[in-house]
């Protein structure tokens, strides 16, 4: 799928080239780069296909795992391929401040503009979303399963054993929510807080994951009771039969975004395409292929997404008003790096 | 032949480096295509950062993480080659004494791993040691235990599975050495009286040594970059120092800090070939001669 995307990418390059000077006069394109695999997939039926037809425009597609090494390379050389990437809001968030993405103007984004302000920067809009929630397995808690963090923390109440990711992204937050924290106030997050409660349930994790197909394993084998995870691994495991499930309740909503190379080659196109990809009619199409949540929440009043599917979705607004949401912001502030930092000697200790 | 004619086996001997220079020099250029420029560049990097700049070896030598993972990065391997090296030698001692034929099959059996790949393996370990694994199940069916043992997710189920992707660098270069020393001498120990255990120690072992020194230092220095295995069965808690170079990369956002941890180890690493280098010709452990 991929590879022949590439050769059609390079195909148009070529045939770029040899219009040369009259390449202006030919359809508008522009180079979209998100993660790749069933992800990438289903966006290009819900939102970027449509989106094309709409426009007139030729979306190339490109994909990559972690875009942001690349998006630094590629600015840093000064004659950036890509224009718009789908990326963490946070690097969206970095990118900026560090020169590498193009700051949006919302008047010609009236689908972002309409969005509510956590769902934006200056330099990005909300795309899709996912969440870290608790997970159990319901082999162990039939019934009277964990509700929240303050239940993970409570080893007495419910034995068992627990995984946590390997990084502090979601985990100080559901630290601070199990030390009584309101979801709505997290942030800023007390790091100190959070670093002496994670030391409380330290000796009872089983394991740090660090890939989503880990906790994935993890939970789908019985290796561990409980356990964060993000939700659309969880949904996927229990398709496959596992008697596993999770509470939405204290999850915490995380997003990708898109944002704008700076200096990205098409860049009048690129924000054109940005407004398109928010519609709220593509964005509700998205969960019909993919179990993760619209960025713009206006696709829930689409009537695109039927009550029942909403229900399950992380960002449907019942289920986002139970989570906290990530603020990027912090994290990529100087207190949310030190304390990215201070992890590692966290695990070591 | 005489003094005044030039020497055709000197002139046959130049043709013969040059064409050997011709031969490998796309390999070189290869070489210093891909390993050399790349690892200079990445060298570069770690000084250079809008400017020379010195933090990013201030921080490795002076925050508690790099230390804490560079010794424990140490210990593991020092472990992994301690055990590869029992479980090592008397394979390739087997391997040595038996027939043509046999010995075959042994180093087949130490070899054939080499063809899964380091992931599959690691998962494969996964299987066998997690707590509904087989090894579990099985002690948990003979009641030896009441509760699942621990054996993965940590420091000893990394050890476990890294021994055996290591195993073949051990036994190989063990073998190769045993196969160079002559039966004859095994013989003339017994003749002159010396029981077989004797002989082996004062003669067999010490022949060996050089062998035990190049298997030992291949496993230690493979061990010293491992990441896909303590990183899927060490449970997050074994922070081995090649994990510390991809944290870095996404925590600062650029490749100077994660370059000098590189850094840092590969001159570990060529430090401990100098100094093997001293007792041993590095041709052996690289299993040349």
């Amino acid at each position: 799928m991929n590879t022949k995307r590439n050769f059609e990418m390079g195909c148009a390059l070529l045939g770029a080239l040899a219009l040369g000077g009259t390449a202006a006069n030919a359809a508008e394109q522009i180079t979209f780069v998100s993660q790749g695999g069933a992800y990438q997939q289903a966006q290009t039926v819900a939102i970027l296909d449509p989106s094309a037809k709409k426009l007139g425009i030729t979306i190339n597609q490109d994909s990559i795992p972690d875009a942001w090494p690349a998006i630094k390379t590629q600015v840093g050389s000064g004659k950036p391929i890509w224009d718009v990437v789908d990326t963490p809001t946070g690097n969206c968030l970095r990118g900026g401040e560090q020169g590498l993405i193009e700051k949006l103007d919302f008047s010609k984004i009236p689908n972002g503009a309409a969005m509510p302000e956590a769902y934006r920067s200056p330099y990005s809009v909300s795309y899709e979303f996912y969440s870290s929630v608790l997970a159990y397995s319901q082999k162990t808690f039939p019934k009277d399963a964990p509700n929240s963090w303050a239940d993970f923390w409570d080893v007495k109440k419910f034995p068992g054993r627990r995984a946590l990711r390997n990084h502090p992204f979601a985990t100080l937050e559901a630290a601070l929510m199990a030390d009584g924290v309101a979801p709505d106030k997290l942030y800023p997050l007390d790091v100190d807080r959070a670093f002496r409660k994670l030391e409380e349930i330290k000796p009872h994790i089983t394991v740090w994951w660090t890939s989503g197909a880990q906790s994935a394993q993890l939970l789908n084998d019985g290796e561990v009771d409980m356990e964060m995870a993000w939700n659309g691994r969880v949904s996927a495991v229990a398709k496959e039969g596992a008697k596993v499930s999770f509470t939405y309740n204290q999850g915490i909503l995380q997003s990708t975004s898109l944002c704008i190379l700076k200096g990205a080659p098409n860049l009048e196109t690129a924000v054109k395409f940005l407004n398109e990809a928010v519609d709220p009619v593509h964005q509700a199409n998205l969960p019909l292929h993919i179990d993760y949540g619209p960025g713009n929440p206006k696709a829930f009043e689409t009537n695109v997404i039927k009550p029942e599917r909403a229900a399950q979705l992380p960002s449907e607004p019942a289920n986002a008003s139970k989570q906290a949401l990530m603020s990027y912001a912090w994290w990529s502030s100087p207190a949310g790096e030190a304390a990215e930092k201070r992890w590692a000697s966290f695990m070591q200790k | 032949m005489t003094t005044s004619v030039p020497d055709p086996s000197l002139k046959h001997q130049r043709r013969e480096h040059a064409l050997m220079l011709a031969l490998v020099s796309p390999a070189l250029l290869v070489i210093l295509a891909l390993i050399v420029l790349p690892v200079g560049w990445l060298a570069w990097q770690s000084i250079y950062h809008d400017g020379f700049t010195l933090e990013n070896y201030r921080r490795v030598f002076t925050e508690d993480v790099y230390w804490r993972s560079f010794a424990l990065t140490f210990e593991i391997s020092l472990a992994v080659t301690v055990i590869a090296l029992l479980l090592g030698y008397p394979v390739a001692y087997l391997a040595n004494s038996v027939p043509k034929g046999w010995s075959i099959l042994i180093l087949s059996l130490v070899v054939l791993p080499f063809w899964t790949s380091v992931l599959v393996r690691a998962y494969a370990w996964l299987a066998l040691l997690q707590r509904t694994g087989v090894i579990n199940q099985f002690l948990r069916y003979l009641d030896v235990i009441s509760e699942p043992l621990a054996l993965v997710h940590n420091t000893f189920g990394t050890v476990v599975a890294t021994v055996h992707i290591l195993l073949p660098f051990m036994v190989l270069p063990l073998y190769a050495t045993m196969q160079k020393i002559p039966g004859d001498l095994m013989q003339a120990g017994a003749s002159l009286g010396a029981s077989p255990s004797l002989t082996f120690m004062r003669v067999f072992l010490p022949l060996s040594l050089p062998g035990v020194l190049a298997g030992c230092t291949m496993v230690f220095v493979l061990c010293l970059g491992f990441y896909i295995t303590p990183e899927l069965l060490g449970g997050g808690r074994t922070v081995m120092v090649s994990m510390l170079v991809s944290r870095n990369v996404e925590l600062y956002n650029q490749f100077g800090a994660a370059s000098a941890v590189a850094v840092v180890l590969l001159l570990s690493v060529l430090a401990i070939f100098f100094v093997v280098s001293r007792f041993i010709s590095l041709d052996r452990v690289l299993g040349q001669k």
